[in-house]
């Protein structure tokens, strides 16, 4: 035998089990989600086919698109903050010298915790009657929110009923994303800590010598340095913002909210299947969340070879 | 001068922030409940109430779902381990043909989102008479693409000669395998160990739509079950979270060091 053909009986009886577990719940179901998403399940009937009916349904469907701009105002709002907070933190931890190791376990203990207890807890906290939150508006003298169960959205509390309650992100969606920010800085701090780490210094100190101040130094310096960890950060945290579910639904107890506000893309699709039994509706929904995700890797992957360079 | 201090008061504020709502959850868990929604916000209980622990073991069958729970994330963990080592040995160290794309098509099976699937396999589970069964909790999870990739990393990593050393004492694959190549990939089976362990002992949404009955209900499911049923009782969902945390928390300071890695491994994966 060749050294081609040798070890086949023993690649194959290697990869045997991961392949048979990987194509049968990974490639054959998204093969066939896509199939399902071109048909119409009624219940009890038989399915009849629709083609792109149910695409056609989806984009007009008001609780889709809404889904969607859920799942946008979620994204963004938890992502920019986060990965504002964590740079300004990587970079005073990178500077300190002692209690660094102390503290970067703190930081991360919040993304260790199992998600759905940590939820629990946030829940709680935002609790109106018995919350943490409202004890501590009270004692300043303010007046308490409903928060996780207040549908309204921020713009119309915060303007006192000027804007439309309907419009913006509502209340108990904004509770969600202050819960991830809180989740996902301490990671996000620990991996720009590593980046931090890894550029040379000789840059920053060339430009202090010129004197430029501190924010000029993190502005022009830093920052482009640390582009590639940046955007590395900000695309994988924005696929898995889509994909968030756990969190949602602990913290709002079955994940769309009150009058549906905190319903983002992922907790609809589960919705239709697991609610309404709408099994084709459902998969097309996921087969256009998997599309969207694929783009964005393939963003990744073509900005990463071309324009987060500076070497 | 004051940056520094300035510096240290931002990062302990982030430390405070980070730590308050756990402190605050094992402060709850230990009051009474007047005392939890009256006062919210001492950190001290007036009086210990130790018993509202097995007030919270009674209310719900929390012994049945850490069973399940354990059961399923440890045997999710050996077959993952086993999985990845023999396929990431397979394209480590193996010439067979259409390797590279069988290589590629793994690879590109990390990016297929969890939701997508998610309808198909409950389909395929019941067809298979597997719901509500252990079967269904653990079977689809006993591989990992991202894993299989970074056992062939780790696998690649060690020097060509000492495979060749090993078989001119007649050392075969399978020999070479167990002796020599996986206790020098010990790091990374253990980043892998870890990473399918906390994913299964975390995961909420698979385990809610292919498990009904109370008897196979995991730790996750049945912590959002008790918030639903006994969530005005705060001290002891208070001490659900923290029955829940703990053995997290644990590894987290037993293997502290992999948990990075792992983490990001987590991250990478979405």
């Amino acid at each position: 035998m060749t050294r081609r053909t040798r070890d086949i009986p023993l690649a194959a009886a290697l990869l045997f089990p991961s392949l048979a577990v990987l194509g049968g719940f990974a490639l054959y179901p998204m093969v066939y989600a896509i199939v399902l998403g071109l048909y119409r399940y009624p219940r009890g009937g038989t399915p009849e086919f629709a083609g792109a009916r149910n695409y056609l349904d989806l984009i007009q469907d008001p609780a889709f698109t809404d889904s969607v701009l859920v799942t946008g105002y979620y994204a963004v709002g938890t992502i920019v903050p986060s990965m504002a907070l964590s740079f300004v933190l990587a970079d005073a931890l990178f500077r300190v010298k002692r209690l660094r190791s102390l503290l970067r376990t703190v930081f991360f203990l919040p993304y260790v915790t199992a998600v759905v207890a940590s939820a629990l807890i946030w829940r709680t906290l935002f609790e109106p009657t018995s919350g943490v939150v409202n004890a501590l508006l009270d004692w300043a003298g303010i007046e308490g929110q409903a928060w996780l169960l207040e549908p309204r959205g921020v713009l119309n509390l915060l303007t006192n009923g000027w804007v439309d309650p309907s419009i913006g992100p509502s209340l108990a969606l904004c509770c969600v994303i202050v819960f991830e920010i809180w989740r996902t800085t301490g990671f996000m701090t620990v991996l720009m800590l590593s980046g931090l780490a890894s550029i040379p210094r000789e840059y920053e100190e060339a430009a202090r010598i010129d004197g430029a101040g501190g924010w000029r130094v993190a502005r022009h310096v830093t920052l482009p340095l640390l582009s590639p960890v940046l955007f590395f950060i900000g695309i994988v945290s924005l696929i898995g913002s889509l994909q968030a579910f756990s969190s949602i639904y602990a913290l709002t107890g079955g994940g769309s909210g009150p009058l549906n506000s905190t319903r983002t893309l992922t907790v609809f699709i589960f919705a239709n299947f697991y609610e309404y039994q709408k099994i084709g509706y459902g998969s097309a929904a996921a087969t256009l969340l998997c599309a969207g995700i694929a783009l964005l890797t393939f963003v990744q992957w073509r900005l990463t070879r071309r324009r987060v360079h500076y070497s | 001068m004051t940056g520094r201090a300035f510096r240290y008061l931002f990062l302990g504020a982030g430390a405070a922030v980070s730590i308050y709502p756990f402190v605050w959850m094992l402060a709850t868990s230990l009051k009474a409940l007047r005392e939890a929604s009256l006062y919210p916000l001492a950190l001290v209980p007036e009086q210990w109430q130790w018993h509202n622990y097995a007030d919270t073991l009674d209310a719900a069958p929390f012994a049945t779902y850490f069973f399940n729970t354990f059961l399923t994330a440890i045997a999710v963990t050996l077959a993952v381990l086993l999985t990845s080592i023999s396929a990431g040995y397979a394209f480590a160290r193996l010439e067979f043909p259409f390797k590279a794309t069988l290589f590629a098509i793994l690879l590109a099976t990390m990016m297929i989102p969890f939701e997508v699937v998610l309808i198909p396999n409950f389909i395929a589970i019941t067809r298979l008479g597997w719901y509500d069964t252990y079967a269904a909790l653990i079977v689809p999870w006993c591989a990992s693409a991202f894993s299989i990739f970074l056992a062939r990393q780790a696998f690649l990593g060690i020097p060509g000669e000492y495979y060749d050393a090993a078989r001119i004492d007649g050392c075969g694959h399978l020999r070479f395998l167990a002796r020599i190549a996986v206790p020098m990939a010990r790091p990374t089976l253990i980043v892998i160990a870890l990473f399918a362990f906390l994913g299964s002992y975390n995961a909420l949404l698979w385990p809610l739509v292919v498990t009904g009955n109370e008897s196979m209900r995991v730790v996750q499911v049945g912590l959002t079950v008790f918030a639903t049923t006994d969530g005005v009782r705060v001290n002891l969902l208070m001490c659900a979270a923290v029955i829940v945390i703990v053995p997290t928390l644990g590894l987290y300071f037993l293997a502290q060091r992999y948990f990075f890695d792992a983490s990001i491994g987590a991250g990478l994966k979405g």
